[in-house]
């Protein structure tokens, strides 16, 4: 009453969806930080033309 | 995320599970009546620990998100949620695959085997509720209030070998008391997986969390984008 078949197929399913769930985090991870870098230089962007456009207009108020 | 901390785990877990593997599968006997399909066993019960524990984790920071309002109680939450799920379902698809050829039958509706679906169930809702409902305050309440609900049915997967009538065996803890491992090579080859698996969870919710976090983090700065670009267009 040994039923390989049925250890095998359990185990496979195991670790593969654990592999899977490990490559759906790691991807998700990956594209968030792509993003997040993208969104973080935008707004130094935007923040250094709002200083540069201030900068001049706080002179001539001078 | 410390990238240190990541690999250390991952290496933990690596080598806790590399253990267990050659414990089920060289180290432990086969048992007497089932054979070597009970190997299952020794990862089926760890999957369903690791569950109750995440399940538990996620009733846990309901209650301090209600309390304290904190977005990180939230994030963590539905991380353990998360990976709760993966290993329900483990839980589930392994014990269903054991039960053919010792019940010869795939699913019968047991007590322990019926819980055990209603817990899927509750925290398959709880995951669809944040997919589907975005990402709000009010959501992270409602799924807050759900988390902790469905956690009440935690305790009954346990003790439901006991209150019901049931084919479902009770190894950890027996029906008589004291517990049903009988060669001390199957209690040490548990407890390896079971610290493998719990190894294992404690690195896939940081992960989780962490990605989560990065999410919270988008979510502001789009917030402070957008505030920018309307200064901007001010001046």
């Amino acid at each position: 009453m040994d039923n390989f078949g049925y250890l095998f197929a359990a185990y496979t399913i195991i670790f593969a969806v654990i592999f899977l769930y490990v490559v759906f985090i790691w991807r998700r991870q990956s594209r968030l930080e792509v993003e997040l870098r993208a969104m973080e230089a935008q707004l130094r962007d935007v923040r250094e033309e709002l200083k540069s456009r201030a900068m001049p207009q706080s002179r001539s108020a001078q | 995320m410390n990238k240190r901390l990541n690999l250390s785990l991952g290496a933990l877990t690596a080598l806790l599970m590399v253990a267990a593997i050659y414990m089920v599968f060289v180290y432990v006997p086969p048992e007497a009546d089932q054979g070597n399909v009970q190997r299952i066993f020794y990862f089926h019960v760890p999957c369903a620990w690791v569950a109750f524990a995440a399940f538990g984790l996620v009733a846990i920071c309901g209650i301090f998100y209600l309390w304290l309002g904190s977005e990180i109680w939230d994030d963590l939450g539905y991380a353990a949620a998360e990976s709760g799920m993966v290993f329900c379902t483990l839980v589930l698809v392994t014990g269903s695959i054991w039960a053919k050829p010792i019940w010869g039958t795939w699913w019968t509706w047991d007590s322990r085997l019926t819980t055990t679906l209603i817990l899927w169930l509750l925290y398959g809702g709880y995951l669809m509720l944040r997919a589907m409902a975005g990402d709000t305050p009010q959501v992270a309440r409602f799924a807050a209030v759900i988390g902790i609900v469905a956690a009440a049915d935690v305790p009954v997967v346990v003790v439901s070998v006991r209150l019901w009538r049931t084919i479902h065996p009770a190894v950890l803890v027996t029906r008589q008391g004291g517990h049903g491992l009988e060669d001390p090579r199957m209690v040490a080859t548990l407890l390896v997986a079971m610290a493998a698996f719990t190894a294992l969870f404690v690195w896939l919710l940081i992960l989780r969390f962490a990605t989560l976090r990065m999410r919270t983090r988008i979510a502001t700065l789009a917030r402070d984008l957008n505030l920018a670009h309307a200064a901007a267009g001010d001046l």
